[in-house]
């Protein structure tokens, strides 16, 4: 229908009386890293739920070639190919490195009962163990292997984090700011990750709020004010960008 | 190659104990080892349910619709007793897969209240309908384990050696299959939703499922105790499956403690050695719940991670010897990682 890759189609959320995200569409191209930006409070994170089907949508769709995602259960918006990440450092703590991995491959291997008990599994565990190494080498994490995850560093802990995503072969990767809290050296070792990434073929639709993290690093960015699309374009366009630069210092003309 | 050696040695020394142990015991004492085999299994089924993060107070229910299901194919349908015991555990897994539905409509502690409800919901029913459960008496004279021979060894399953061995043979087979399942990528899963279930979700993982096929198992388990329990005491009543033995398994559950799989049975098997041998011995034992709360309180102040953390922490200091002998020579593998951790 639309032919896009990824289509965010006049999407509307409402909690109560309060409208969070208004009438919003944009499209995310294929290979692309696309930024979702704006102010705190603008909605982002509630668009970025409603992508990953943590939120049903009071309407609008979203749809992945065509395909409607929205509305549909996480683990069913994952099976389509979005895998997102969480705010923070949301791992399985109390599991090995190599483990939390293993679990991002759960899609491609899908794990049986009764094959497990009879060991006719074999194959499958060594496939999703050589995915979860591949992933896990991806992201330079293939030394802490045998290490919980909850004892890693901070940076590590994102990189991992990441890693259980593209362990499970997305074509999408939703990220939840992925630069919150770190120091300039993560960050940079953070966005060199992602290219690595979007070079490996998948596309990255990341939420943050810092402007600067994401200049450098977006092909394309939609900003958001209030809930609503703002503006959309390349980084260059938007530094410049009139109703950006007063969204983010803040005049009065969009208040209410 | 030595390690795999002493291991082996390890489980056929263990093994020839449990098949000697009923010789040197009293009749009495080989029937508390009947009960305390089926327990086991009781027991360890029940944690294979809280490794998705769920605890139940329905579970002991579930043992009893196995037992009461067992207990009715052989008395009324006149199903082969073995056979029946097998039904009366897939009846348990059918009626935990109904219970499942509104049951997973919920977590944590409301799941609790639930799993407790929908448990006195069920024990009710066996006491209003005396057909065919027999209300508040229960079911008598239970069909008991025909006879068998099987050459080596004839099996009168009045006697409760013979009675051992048969629960003996099950709860292993049983604890091998659990523990299949927990070392496989299902049991990873189980863990997985437990401690994240939103990453897990994000991963494809559809938690409500897993969460269901956990309690269904573990369901199964327990009702294939609650057969064997049925065919071996002979009368069942909603009495035996109460709230007081589910208070029992939770005991033997923390004290023991929860993260590995030994760790409930070794609660299970040291409780009920203290309560047989010594409770009893000084004729203490209906002071059984009170005993088990102070250990319970005790467990949890002074030993908030379960007797496993005993067996743990002497594991650890083993393994810490033999590592320092490693690192001596120079090859530990864990001091590399740390050389690399530096950015």
């Amino acid at each position: 229908m639309s032919g896009h890759f990824l289509h965010i189609d006049k999407l509307v959320m409402r909690f109560g009386g309060l409208t969070a995200v208004d009438n919003l569409s944009f499209v995310v191209e294929q290979g692309a890293i696309h930024g979702l930006i704006g102010p705190n409070g603008a909605g982002k994170t509630t668009t970025f739920n409603m992508i990953s089907g943590f939120y049903r949508p009071t309407s609008g769709t979203v749809r992945l070639r065509d395909g409607v995602i929205s509305g549909l259960p996480m683990h069913e918006v994952a099976r389509r190919g979005v895998v997102r990440t969480f705010q923070h450092s949301t791992l399985f703590a109390e599991l090995s490195v190599l483990d939390n991995v293993l679990v991002g491959t759960h899609m491609n291997f899908r794990p049986g009962i009764a094959a497990a008990i009879f060991g006719l599994d074999a194959e499958d565990r060594r496939g999703a163990r050589a995915r979860a190494e591949e992933a896990l080498e991806f992201f330079g994490l293939l030394d802490f292997t045998g290490e919980l995850a909850g004892e890693l560093s901070h940076g590590h802990q994102r990189a991992l984090g990441m890693a259980v995503a593209m362990a499970a072969q997305p074509d999408v990767i939703l990220l939840d700011e992925p630069f919150t809290g770190m120091n300039p050296e993560e960050t940079k070792r953070m966005m060199e990750l992602m290219f690595k990434l979007r070079d490996s073929g998948i596309t990255i639709l990341l939420v943050e709020h810092d402007m600067h993290a994401i200049m450098g690093l977006c092909d394309r960015i939609t900003v958001m004010s209030f809930g609503k699309l703002l503006a959309e374009g390349g980084p260059q366009e938007i530094r410049t960008h009139p109703d950006v630069i007063e969204a983010y210092l803040g005049g009065g003309r969009h208040v209410a | 190659m030595p390690r795999a050696v002493s291991h082996i040695a390890g489980w056929l020394g263990l093994a020839v104990l449990l098949i000697a142990l009923p010789h040197a015991l009293s009749f009495s004492q080989q029937e508390v080892l009947v009960f305390l085999t089926i327990n086991v299994l009781l027991v360890a089924s029940y944690r294979l349910l809280t490794l998705t993060g769920e605890w139940s107070l329905g579970h002991v229910v579930i043992m009893g619709v196995g037992a009461y299901a067992s207990a009715l194919y052989s008395k009324q349908l006149g199903i082969y007793v073995p056979v029946s015991i097998i039904l009366g555990a897939l009846t348990a897994v059918l009626v935990a897969m109904v219970l499942s539905y509104p049951l997973f409509r919920m977590k944590g502690f409301y799941f609790l209240i639930g799993s407790f409800a929908a448990g006195e919901i069920i024990r009710l029913l066996w006491k209003r309908f005396r057909d065919p459960f027999g209300g508040p008496k229960g079911i008598k004279k239970i069909n008991p384990m025909p006879d068998l021979d099987i050459g080596v060894y004839s099996f009168d399953f009045f006697e409760p050696v013979s009675y051992y061995y048969f629960a003996l043979a099950v709860v292993t087979l049983s604890l091998w299959v659990m523990w299949r399942i927990e070392r496989s990528p299902v049991g990873l899963t189980f863990h997985a939703v437990h401690w994240q279930d939103k990453l897990a979700q994000s991963a494809g993982v559809d938690v409500r499922a897993y969460r269901t096929r956990a309690f269904m198992i573990a369901s199964g388990f327990a009702g294939l105790s609650g057969a064997l329990l049925a065919h071996y005491i002979g009368t069942i009543n909603p009495n035996s499956f109460d709230v007081e033995l589910m208070v029992f398994v939770l005991t033997w559950a923390i004290v023991g403690g929860t993260a590995t799989f030994y760790g409930p049975i070794l609660g299970c098997v040291v409780l009920s050695i203290l309560n047989e041998v010594v409770l009893r011995e000084l004729g203490f034992e209906q002071m059984r719940p009170f005993i088990y709360g102070l250990l319970l309180i005790c467990s949890v102040l002074f030993l908030p991670n379960g007797l496993e953390s005993v067996v743990q922490h002497i594991m650890r200091r083993r393994t810490n010897v033999q590592a320092a002998k490693a690192s001596r020579a120079g090859d530990s593998a864990r001091y590399n990682v740390e050389e690399r951790t530096e950015p």
